[in-house]
């Protein structure tokens, strides 16, 4: 009995502690002064372009990793092909790098003197630019559609996908009408946990980006700038917007995650 | 439509699931592949589907060699062991899927599913979703569903093995019965003797990738070439 409660408490107690209490104090920081002082700071023009930055970044990254992740995830459970393990291994490569790491390797490839370092001289700009920012984003969410279509995959196995063929089926008729509607939740899953993390996203853009201004300054970058100008009130209020966000994602994750399987 | 396997060989690795093997099943009949598991009687099934290609050999429909037709062109009719029910789609929609995609019109379509789950008994079923079904009720829906599209030849793949006794009996009789009905050319694969022998009119016994015997029911039971099998 009080090993359960001690148990129930020492969980509680060190969410509460590492979690809730930091997150807290940042809403009760941001109203301190009431709601005004945090409005203004959200919607002064700065923090408006790095919201809508974010969104943009996150409008191309989530299509294009849940399109690449299902693509990916098929060819890995359902094709047998040389370099499979090496691709399978390579998927988690995101998941295991620092975020900065990844910045950096852009940096080298696209900077002056990388290999795609001409691209500039052509008018092309990706580094310091939405394109830089957008392939650092991708690359960091890359992993979560994959990871969760994988096993849901494995475990539908091919006899509707088979029992669609002989029924006259094409592939990409099997594919929408027999294999989708069996992971739509993983997928579902998966663009959820892409989200958080492509919103979120802070080490690799922040290199990538050179953190103009105004231009090329995402929600998480802003926060870091505001923080540093000593604007507090601007970036508890920015943090604000994001835990809102990450808040959403979450209840969103709360409704998708007991349906998986079902369908 | 009869069947024509001719000199069909197909390896998985090392491993030889079907060695050289030739076979005809005339049209209209029942036969039934018998073999113990790792047999290659399955394999030798999927390869006449088209589900799997076979290394060497061909796989003849009626007089047409259709070995390099992909399954969803063979106009075959297929039964798993685990019924392959589409889970998120109802046993009327189940059925209809072959005419869907078949882009049949709606009418026939609606009139064709109709009678067959008539057929198979499931009329009041319709609306349900596989996973609120019984197992014998799952396979007779999934036998509708290949019998839909009309196929030339119909294939059972141990379509029995995961139902209890008395319901796969009941299965059995009902089969031979449809079958007596539809006269559709039918391969059933199965591991059960007794089974082999109260349903097909005619058995052909595969044993380690290799047909060992072809006869009725009756010559096998007189003149077993392997006491074992």
């Amino acid at each position: 009995m009080i090993a359960r409660y001690s148990l129930r408490f020492g969980a509680l107690g060190y969410l509460a502690f590492l979690l809730l209490v930091p997150v807290g104090l940042v809403f009760y920081r941001t109203f301190e002064h009431g709601f005004q002082p945090a409005w203004d700071a959200v919607t002064n023009p700065q923090a408006l372009h790095a919201l809508w930055l974010t969104l943009l970044i996150a409008a191309i990254a989530v299509p294009a990793n849940t399109l690449f992740g299902v693509v990916l995830a098929i060819a890995l459970v359902r094709h047998r092909f040389p370099g499979r393990g090496l691709v399978n291994a390579i998927v988690d490569l995101p998941l295991a790098l620092s975020p900065v790491v990844v910045g950096f390797s852009l940096y080298l490839l696209y900077g002056t003197g990388g290999w795609l370092g001409g691209l500039s001289d052509h008018g092309i700009k990706i580094l310091f630019a939405l394109p830089g920012m957008t392939l650092a984003t991708i690359f960091v969410s890359l992993p979560f559609v994959v990871r969760e279509v994988v096993p849901v995959l494995r475990e539908i196995g091919t006899d509707q996908e088979q029992a669609a063929e002989t029924l006259g089926a094409a592939p990409f008729t099997t594919f929408r009408r027999i294999t989708l509607p069996a992971i739509r939740w993983a997928v579902c899953y998966g663009v959820v946990l892409t989200t958080a993390r492509v919103i979120g996203e802070f080490g690799a853009v922040s290199i990538v980006s050179g953190r103009i201004e105004g231009k090329t300054e995402t929600l998480p970058l802003y926060v870091q700038s505001q923080f540093e100008g000593f604007n507090t009130t601007g970036a508890f209020a920015a943090s604000v917007v994001l835990a809102l966000i990450a808040l959403a994602t979450v209840l969103a994750m709360r409704m998708f995650r007991p349906r998986e399987g079902v369908g | 439509m009869g069947i024509t396997v001719v000199e069909v060989t197909k390896q998985f690795g090392d491993f030889v699931a079907l060695d050289d093997v030739s076979v005809a099943i005339p049209e209209g009949s029942l036969t039934a592949l018998l073999g113990p598991s790792g047999s290659g009687k399955s394999t030798l099934l999927r390869v006449i589907a088209g589900l799997e290609e076979p290394d060497r050999g061909q796989v003849l429909l009626g007089d047409d060699d259709v070995t390099q037709q992909p399954a969803r062109a063979r106009g075959v009719g297929m039964v798993f062991q685990h019924y392959a029910a589409f889970k998120h789609m109802t046993v009327w929609e189940n059925v209809a899927f072959g005419l869907k995609v078949r882009k049949r019109p709606k009418d026939e379509i609606r009139k064709r599913v109709h009678e067959l789950l008539e057929l198979v008994q499931l009329e009041g079923l319709a609306k349900r979703y596989p996973a609120q079904l019984s197992g014998g009720q799952r396979q007779r829906m999934a036998l509708a569903r290949a019998l839909a599209v009309d196929p030339e030849v119909l294939l059972l793949d141990e379509p029995f093995g995961a139902l209890d006794a008395r319901v796969r009996k009941e299965l059995r009789a009902w089969l031979r019965r449809l079958h007596d009905e539809v006269h559709v050319t039918t391969i059933i694969v199965t591991h059960d003797q007794e089974e082999a022998m109260e349903v097909a009119g005619q058995i052909v016994v595969i044993n380690q990738g290799r047909v060992e015997q072809v006869g009725t029911p009756r010559e096998l039971y007189d003149s077993p070439a392997n006491e074992s099998s």
